[in-house]
């Protein structure tokens, strides 16, 4: 007879960790054509337009290099502070008040076309998503209250001001009462590339620059080892004197940065203004972005990146067949169901045994 | 006494009613020693599912059946995570929370923005007459009486039975609930189960009987202020009720607002249960002690069996 065991490990090896993605991906594929072939899609060619389609024309990935940005710029602050086990999982609110806070600069000066308007919406922009982040620091430092909580109430709050600023203040005076700002002038938006019609544009830079400053800063410095140390052996840490008041402000000033700077780049990107909708999500895709990138910034970069054919691919594929748009929410959830299965054997080594052999080495 | 504050202290048991029914489920399952915070996709699953049933066949009964079904199915999810993959319980619960918010756009997609059947409200034969008292306490739809209820069962449950005092050795201390002979991670299964349940029951009750209409994410936070009222009430099934009660007079402040004449912007308003969301949350977890007396020991913490 055989036996299966778990028998836990102290160390993750690197194929481990490889092979769990992998079965991860794997598996949402599997999913994707079971669930579009329920719905009467012809599986192969649904698999085609949300896997392969994005990739396929310059148009398309453009779309899917303006929706990787934010997941990732996101994900990479709320890795960091995961790995601290500091939860902030209202990056949806600090991308909101992050977009609320830049647009207040090209609303209120419609004139200006310096080149320092961009820069300045960019620092603003991360400067507010930190603010918004930091009445949660202030909250658990300070009072200890549950920062998932408040910080996911505080997503709540921020649509709330979002919807008076363009209902009030900071509504078009010439827009027929549609709940929308003016649209911003060029100089207050991120210039396109990658040919004519393409929506990409240079915010990109800034993921990608937060990317690498990640990657450097978990690499090379001792304040993420703390930070480690902190969620792994969180008696260790406080036994060698790690602050966790510390961890908890850094964690989440850094991911309120962020989430912030990503609001900069919807408002000043593809949107061009402020309106009801700012985001499809992306905050709390970007929780399902950490964790499938193992919480490690070029973990997150790829799955940060297979998100985002995912969101093109689904509004491909819902445009083409009767596919209902919950499909790709729905996909969303169970591949981090299935991460969250599979890396059980990063943490545990599956051993199998035969009876026989068993009883022999008893 | 203003006609408008009869409404807000009448209509407050029924607006608690979900926030009190999905609390206790909570507390259920936190006090076996497992976060699930997949409370708010567990009760959209239950709405989206109640809300269905009960346009397809006009029974509320069924629709509380499939609504409280549904969330326990959902519930399974977290339960094989966290206690067959040992899964961390909060990545598990966030993981499953947008699962359940997925089907249940998925599940109610052809019925978006669709009004339902009410349910008739069912006042106490004698008491309901009475002059105020009976409008506020006495003249209410069947659930709000059976959660208000059964917080004294719970109540009994946890604190006056044999399975109750194992649930809560379990939630103490895993490993020494194991060398006691009793099986850890079966009761977890249950509690989780049983907390799935009472969450998709609050789902439905919301969709088909407070507000009988389905629209993508109209559960709004609330299952997340279920999750909040746990740790206001300390774990303590009498002061989730006040707790669950004070938040369902404090989503209809807006009548009360109306009927003083005050103008307040309608966002403002909106904002007013989770902004006291945060400011109760505060005020109550300063007593960083009070919170870890009272929160069970092992609170968040995966239970391996020893091979």
């Amino acid at each position: 007879m055989i036996r299966v065991t778990l028998v836990p490990r102290t160390t993750s090896p690197r194929l481990a960790l490889v092979t769990v993605s992998l079965a991860t991906i794997a598996l949402s594929i599997v999913t994707a054509a079971v669930l579009f072939s329920a719905y009467g899609a012809a599986p192969l060619g649904a698999l085609y337009s949300l896997f392969i389609e994005p990739l396929s024309s310059p148009y398309n990935l453009g779309e899917v290099a303006i929706k990787a940005s934010p997941l990732i710029l996101i994900a990479q602050g709320l890795a960091l502070g995961f790995q601290a086990r500091v939860w902030n999982i209202g990056g949806e609110g600090q991308l909101i008040i992050g977009a609320c806070a830049a647009s207040c600069l090209p609303i209120f000066l419609p004139e200006s076309d310096s080149a320092m308007l961009l820069p300045a919406m960019i620092v603003t922009g991360a400067l507010a998503g930190m603010l918004w982040a930091s009445v949660a620091a202030v909250l658990r430092t300070a009072f200890n209250a549950s920062e998932i909580i408040v910080t996911l109430m505080l997503t709540e709050v921020a649509k709330q001001i979002l919807y008076y600023l363009i209902t009030g203040p900071l509504r078009d005076p010439a827009g027929f009462n549609f709940p929308q700002s003016v649209p911003f002038q060029d100089a207050a938006l991120f210039s396109t590339f990658g040919g004519a019609g393409s929506r990409a544009n240079y915010s990109v830079s800034i993921t990608i620059a937060v990317s690498v400053i990640s990657w450097i800063f978990v690499k090379r410095s001792f304040e993420a080892f703390r930070l480690q140390i902190g969620g792994v052996a969180p008696d260790a840490a406080d036994y060698a004197g790690f602050s966790r008041i510390r961890a908890i402000w850094l964690s989440l000033l850094v991911s309120g940065a962020c989430a912030g700077l990503a609001g900069v780049g919807e408002v000043a990107g593809p949107i061009g203004k402020l309106q009801p909708i700012l985001t499809p999500g992306y905050g709390y895709t970007a929780i399902i972005v950490a964790f499938l990138g193992g919480l490690s910034p070029v973990g997150v970069v790829l799955s940060g990146v297979f998100l985002a054919i995912i969101y093109v691919g689904g509004d491909n594929s819902l445009a083409s067949s009767k596919i209902p748009a919950a499909v790709p929410n729905v996909m969303q959830g169970l591949i981090l169901v299935y991460y969250l299965s599979l890396s059980v054997f990063l943490r545990n080594e599956l051993r199998v045994t035969f009876r026989r052999t068993a009883r022999a080495l008893a | 006494m203003n006609e408008a504050f009869l409404f807000v202290f009448a209509g407050a048991f029924s607006t608690s009613t979900p926030l009190l029914i999905a609390a206790l489920g909570e507390l259920i399952c936190e006090k076996s020693g497992v976060l699930n915070l997949s409370v708010e996709g567990m009760m959209a699953l239950g709405a989206a599912v109640a809300f269905v049933i009960v346009n397809m066949t006009g029974s509320h009964t069924l629709g509380f059946l499939g609504g409280s079904m549904a969330g326990a199915a959902l519930s399974l999810v977290m339960a094989v995570l966290v206690l067959q993959f040992l899964a961390n319980q909060v990545a598990a619960g966030l993981a499953v929370g947008l699962l359940g918010l997925g089907i249940s756009a998925l599940v109610g997609r052809s019925y978006e923005g669709q009004t339902g059947l009410p349910l008739a409200r069912l006042p106490v034969p004698g008491l309901s007459k009475l002059p105020y008292l009976g409008f506020i306490l006495f003249n209410h739809d069947v659930l709000v009486y059976l959660a208000y209820a059964s917080s004294i069962g719970v109540a009994w449950f946890l604190y006056r039975s044999r399975p109750g005092l194992i649930l809560r050795v379990v939630g103490e201390n895993a490993p020494a609930a194991h060398a006691l002979g009793l099986r850890p991670l079966f009761v977890r299964l249950l509690a989780i189960v049983a907390g799935g349940a009472l969450a998709g029951l609050a789902g439905a009750y919301a969709a088909t009987v407070l507000t009988p209409l389905w629209s993508q994410g109209m559960i709004a936070g609330r299952g997340w202020i279920a999750i909040a009222l746990v740790i206001f009430g300390a774990w303590r099934p009498f002061r989730i009720v006040v707790g669950a009660y004070f938040f369902g007079a404090i989503s209809l402040v807006d009548l009360a607002v109306q009927a003083l004449g005050i103008s307040i912007p309608p966002q403002l308003l909106t904002c007013l249960p989770y902004l006291t969301t945060i400011i109760v949350l505060a005020i109550v977890s300063r007593d960083a002690v009070r919170i870890r007396l009272n929160a069970p020991a092992s609170l968040g913490q995966s239970y391996q069996p020893a091979i």
